[in-house]
């Protein structure tokens, strides 16, 4: 399918409001300021600025494609719908009890985060459904009445409804809906059957409960940038960026938005999925770093690998279970505590520790001049020379050398270090702790980390890469034009789809192929449906993945399946799918074992255009010169001198053996001594080991 | 190159890294619930004199120290003369491990240059180890299943086969328990491929620079927090229900300056059944304790639990005499923070919780046809159950949730799909959060019937019934755990019993102690409380003297 042209994309993060304009003959980008208050306006702005830049009348836009972290920002700051919870009788706490542990071992003083729906607002109906979907206790539609009765009594503003083993019967939660439906028939009501229909009462609930905590605002909000939008003449369809990396209607996004939870960083990994598809390259380690964190994610044949569940809303310096779990698809990421603004400290036993505490853009690391007084990343890489305090973000934030010294003059004095060692602690310290993110994220998707190619993006990622790629052993890292704006571009390149999940246990030793094959027909004309109102009659693929384990494991893995329809003749073709990967997880398979399928998950996705292929170019003629500089080059545990060269002079062919820095507004690159850097045709920056180049 | 100040806190982070994906590993390998669910596991390296560097936050405090201790007797037990590149060894011996039977730790010689540098240990509970299965009813160790010696499970890199084949034709489950012993050499030789990187990275050779660097700092550190721990003797005693009989357990604790002995001299005597602890395990829940009060950030290596020195009579309860049976020693030792937290108190006020549930109410269910010609098939069903927390100084304790142990819960779907039984109810006890200034942490009921065509068993080994979570500071105990029907029939909190056909077993989990008196409560919680419907309106009036108006 051919893309039509002037399509643009929006992502709004927590600062800045990104915007791409893709009018077939090149891109425009730009930013503006998020506007809290009234996102919309902040849009509109941003898309009205482009098209004048590119010379076309908003009529001319084709499709809006949106993301935004309005739905992460809602949980987070708790800022939802007044709603009420109905459960099954015996289940009213499942949201509180979480899974009973703690997710810090060592702290006595442990608060646990709070159900989204206070205990009050949950109520229970006497009924009963089993495993296998059959109904042990009946649900009394009089009951269901009564309970709508008091629900609309209450005045609540959402209702979710989330029964025990919704997932393979689905009678008693629509009957609730109906009852609710009668005597309240405006109000919003999201059922767990539909929002997240799989296996395990808690992330199901919690899905269902976030859905309906948000729909309200999301929906009001996109009705009001649809409305923006046609009143300034931009009469195009509009999308939304989902969590699993496509796009949805917005009717389904209003619907559904607990959807949209990690649209932006999606986009960002469908931006490296693209450049990695273009340039060829198999296997891509994505890499993002902000101001306050820095996110990873693998991206095998330009896909990025995805998850049927994931953590949100983590309270506690991002470990693990301090949040919420959900089950949705999702791009899986890994998100650390590493940013520019991550403060560095001296802990307990003399360790220079950093983040996940940030300075954020207020007051900012010291070296902005406005407030800060810790030490942070920025200036920490301001005193080793690699940012230019004149330059930085194109000369309008002067950076002051003095005020990165005198913050990390703490570190310095407990370590007993001058401030450039100190300096060069902190880095190394952040560079580790991504390193080591990343390391284990591949050894548990079975992965080596050595075989991945890194695509770099963010304002911090060209400062830290080449470090980053020398810890983890990569040999060749590229870095994208336009890496500021990386996830409203990565939208325009984005399928539409949608993944219909389900709960629907089959033992291979018992696997009913009807039953599959009814369950599976249910769930492509569901994701199929929604394709439909985004795309219709476009050519489409479709995937299918089951979550499989051996019987008595408690964890399943995704399983890629090459058919989506099956006969009692092809468990055998199962378990070899499920022993090909396990093997690939595990390194090995074990005998006499019967694999068993809890969840299945079945994806509909337009086919996106082949980019056009770009061939590696690994010299040309040297790049032209700037000024000599000098900066810390942290595997060779000296400063060294480095050549300054322009981003805009690192055309096709160019090439500058690092030392050397590569300066554009928003960032710098710094090449390191053992790196090459190279410019590409499509404008990227391919950094390569010096020894790899024949 | 040679390494300093930054190498070294570097290669530090970079150990850690790479012991937690040792840990990982396992996890997402091993078989057993009680590994993946519970995070029954260790894994970490040590030094060529077996002295820990690094070891996995894993869900179990009870490996803690256990671990640190067990490189030390396979040193001793194969002889340095017997060490080769390519070896790996193992044991279950519970008074060499971790406790039990269950526990297998496989520990990994790390060789450079030819040199021996280091070890990597892993621990993992297996599926099942033979014997009379996981339960307390064995009267000797030798009941319990197969006890290995110190071995070699691989020489020169060639796997032991006589060992396989003897393991294998003894216990239930032989591809599974196999399978993990396979996993924990595997995630050995993992943190061993990722360790030589890290030394090639850095140019360096042997581990014993950084292992002076890593246990001197957190010696140090550990030593700089005990001495805020005035000096003195303080000495707690605790009764808890037992098995047979009631057990008291008494420690005294002796802050020194920059270190603290504990002693459980006056503890009970052994038990006749299996809920003896080695004392390996008692040093490892009371280390484990006084590290989350006294130092709670330093990590867990030789040089941070040096300070801390633990011991207990020999034929105590907490430190069985071998051979007495210690197949679920981990209810006693699940209880034994509470009484050394109790002592720490005395000398340190307003820093540790009051008493909670603390020992897990695990439910081991068997379900077998009625029928037995029916076809059906007979299943085992293990759950993991957690009571309150108790009360701390300034914040409420924590309802249903797992303390010490790391434990948690599963999905009550999932779990109906194990085996034939219907959850009918798993929510919070009202009223049962001790009352104080500081509410204990709520336990909570659950309610189990048998699918149709089946009739269950099940094994109850369930403290805090008898002897409820105590409060402090004028806190109100915690409610004490109930076993009955559902129709009330009460049953007893130890032992194997039948659920009738058509019944339901009912647990009630016990509460953790409240923190203060209770007429200190800041009326807007205890209104809080009654309108979640924590407790009612009547407790209130018992427990707190009035009822609050609402809001």
């Amino acid at each position: 399918m051919a893309l039509p042209p002037n399509r643009v994309g929006v992502d709004i993060g927590g600062t800045f409001t990104d915007v791409a304009l893709d009018t077939g003959r090149g891109l425009v980008t730009g930013k503006v300021l998020t506007d809290y208050a009234q996102p919309e306006r902040a849009i509109l702005s941003a898309i009205l600025s482009a098209t004048r830049q590119a010379g076309i009348e908003p009529g001319d836009i084709t499709q809006v494609i949106h993301g935004t972290t309005l739905v992460t920002n809602a949980l987070i700051e708790r800022r939802g719908a007044r709603m009420a919870f109905i459960t099954t009788e015996g289940f009213r706490d499942v949201i509180e009890m979480r899974s009973e542990n703690r997710f810090e071992q060592y702290d006595l003083n442990l608060t646990l985060p709070l159900p989204l729906v206070p205990r009050k607002d949950r109520f229970t109906l006497s009924e009963r459904i089993g495993p296998k979907g059959e109904v042990l206790l009946a649900l009394d539609m009089a009951e269901a009445r009564a309970m709508a009765a008091k629900i609309a009594a209450e005045g609540y503003e959402a209702v979710a409804i989330g029964l025990l083993h919704a997932y393979a019967n689905d009678a008693h939660e629509r009957m609730m809906a109906e009852a609710l439906a009668e005597v309240a028939p405006g109000l919003s009501v999201s059922i767990s059957s539909v929002i997240s229909p799989q296996l395990r009462e808690l992330p199901r609930f919690n899905t269902v409960i976030a859905n309906a905590y948000v729909q309200p605002q999301v929906s009001a909000y996109l009705g009001r940038l649809v409305d923006k939008l046609r009143g300034a003449g931009i009469g195009a369809p509009v999308f939304l960026m989902h969590s699993g990396g496509g796009l949805i209607s917005v009717e389904t996004a209003a619907e559904q938005p607990v959807r949209l939870l990690e649209s932006g960083p999606a986009g960002g990994a469908i931006f490296a999925a693209g450049y990695a598809r273009a340039h060829g390259i198999d296997r891509v380690l994505s890499f993002d770093m902000g101001g306050t964190t820095a996110k990873i994610c693998l991206v095998e044949q330009a896909t990025p690998k995805t998850a049927n569940s994931f953590e949100i809303a983590r309270t506690y310096r991002f470990k693990k279970g301090s949040g919420m779990i959900v089950s949705t698809p999702v791009v899986e990421m890994v998100e650390i505590g590493a940013g520019g603004g991550s403060i560095a400290s001296v802990d307990r036993m003399g360790r220079i520790q950093v983040g996940p505490r940030s300075a954020g853009s207020e007051p900012g690391p010291a070296c902005y001049q406005r407030g800060g007084s810790e030490p942070t990343v920025t200036d920490a890489n301001l005193i080793l020379g690699r940012l230019d305090p004149e330059a930085f973000a194109g000369g309008a934030i002067p950076l002051s050398a003095e005020l990165a010294e005198g913050a990390m003059a703490g570190v310095a004095g407990q370590q007993g270090l001058d401030v450039q060692a100190a300096a060069f602690g902190v880095t190394e310290m952040v560079d580790e702790n991504m390193a080591n993110a990343a390391r284990v994220h591949a050894v548990e998707n079975g992965r080596d980390i050595e075989a991945f190619t890194m695509v770099a993006f963010g304002g911090g990622a060209p400062l830290h890469a080449c470090r980053l790629c020398e810890k983890l052993g990569l040999r060749a890292l590229l870095i994208p034009p336009g890496a500021g704006v990386g996830s409203a571009i990565g939208f325009l390149r984005a399928p539409v789809s949608f993944e219909a999940t389900r709960g629907l246990f089959q033992p291979l030793d018992g696997f009913d192929a009807d039953l599959v094959n009814a369950t599976l027909a249910a769930m492509e004309a569901e994701a199929r449906a929604f394709v439909e109102v985004g795309a219709a009659g476009a050519e489409t693929v479709t995937r299918l993945t089951a979550f499989m384990r051996y019987r008595g494991q408690g964890w399943e893995i995704p399983v890629p399946l090459a058919q989506d329809r099956f006969s009692a003749s092809d468990v055998p073709g199962l378990i070899t799918a499920f022993e090909t990967a396990y093997r690939t997880l595990f390194g090995r398979i074990i005998e006499g074992l019967v694999p068993e399928i809890t969840n299945w998950s079945l994806t509909v996705a337009t086919r996106a255009p082949d980019p056009a292929p770009v061939e590696r170019r690994l010299g040309g003629s040297p790049a032209a010169r700037g000024r000599i500089r000098r900066f810390f080059d942290a595997a060779l545990r000296q400063e060294v001198e480095a050549v300054e060269i322009a981003r805009a002079d690192m055309i096709a062919g160019a090439w500058v053996d690092g030392p050397a820095i590569i300066t554009e507004d928003e960032t710098s690159t710094i090449v390191t001594s053992a790196f090459r850097a190279v410019g590409q045709a499509d404008g990227c920056l391919l950094l390569i080991r010096k020894e790899d180049i024949a | 190159m040679t390494p300093d100040s930054i190498d070294f806190q570097i290669m530090w982070n970079r150990l850690i890294a790479v012991v937690e994906e040792q840990a990982t590993t396992l996890i997402r390998t091993a078989f057993s619930t009680s590994v993946r669910e519970a995070g029954d596991l260790s894994a970490g390296l040590f030094d060529r004199q077996g002295r820990m560097m690094a070891q996995a936050v894993t869900g179990t405090p009870g490996h803690v120290n256990a671990m640190a201790e067990s490189v030390g007797h396979f040193i001793a037990g194969i002889g340095a003369q017997n060490i080769h590149e390519g070896d790996v060894y193992l044991t279950n011996d519970p008074w060499m491990g971790t406790g039990h039977l269950h526990d297998i730790t496989v520990v990994t010689p790390v060789f450079r240059r030819g040199l021996l540098i280091g070890f990597f240990a892993a621990t993992a509970h297996v599926v099942d180890i033979g014997g009379r299965g996981f339960g307390p009813d064995g009267r000797e160790v030798y009941e319990e299943g197969l006890l290995i010696p110190i071995s070699k499970f691989a020489e020169r890199g060639v796997v032991n086969d006589m060992l396989i084949r003897i393991v294998r034709a003894n216990v239930r489950t032989p591809d599974q328990t196999v399978g993990d012993l396979y996993s924990l050499a595997a995630c050995n030789a993992a943190g061993d491929r990722r360790l030589q990187a890290m030394l090639d990275e850095f140019g360096i050779d042997d581990l014993d620079a950084l292992s002076e660097f890593i246990l001197t700092a957190s010696r140090r550190a550990t030593e700089a927090a005990i001495a805020a721990v005035p000096p003195g003797h303080y000495r707690n005693t605790m009764t808890v229900d037992g098995f047979e009989a009631p057990v008291e357990m008494v420690v005294t604790l002796q802050a020194e300056g920059s270190r603290i002995v504990a002693d459980f001299t006056g503890t009970s005597g052994m038990s006749s059944f299996g809920v003896n602890v080695p004392e390996v395990y008692t040093r490892a829940y009371a280390c484990y304790a006084l590290k989350c009060a006294i130092a709670p950030e330093v990590p867990n290596n030789a040089g941070s639990l040096a300070p801390f020195v633990i011991s207990a009579p020999e034929g105590s309860i907490l430190a069985a005499r071998r051979p007495a049976p210690v197949s679920v020693r981990h209810v006693l030792g699940h209880l034994v923070p509470d009484v050394v937290l109790g002592a720490l108190h005395r000398s340190m006020p307003g820093t540790v919780p009051a008493e909670g549930a603390s020992a897990l109410w695990n439910i081991q269910i068997s379900a077998r046809p009625l029928d037995p010609h029916s076809g059906l098939p007979p299943a085992e069903i293990l759950m993991f159950n957690s009571g309150g927390t108790g009360a701390r100084p300034r914040l409420d304790g924590l309802s249903a949730t797992a303390f010490p142990s790391g434990v948690s819960t599963m999905s009550v779907e999932a779990t109906e799909h194990v085996g034939p039984i219907i959850v009918w109810r798993k929510d919070l006890r009202p009223n049962s959060g001790g009352a104080g200034t500081l509410r204990g942490g709520l336990g909570q009921v659950i309610e189990i019937g048998a699918r149709e065509g089946y009739a269950l068993w099940f094994n109850a080994m369930f403290d805090r019934v008898d002897h409820p979570a105590r409060g402090r500071e004028g806190g109100q105990p915690g409610a004490p755990g109930r076993v009955e029907l559902a129709d009330g029939t009460p049953l007893r909190s130890k032992g194997r019993q039948a659920i009738p056909a058509g019944q339901r077993l009912r647990l009630s989990l016990p509460g953790g102690g409240g923190y203060g008196a209770p007429s200190g409560r800041d009326p807007k919680a205890l209104a809080a409380d009654l309108e979640a419907g924590l407790i009612d309106a009547v407790s209130a009036a018992r427990d707190y003297g009035q009822v609050p108006n609402k809001g």
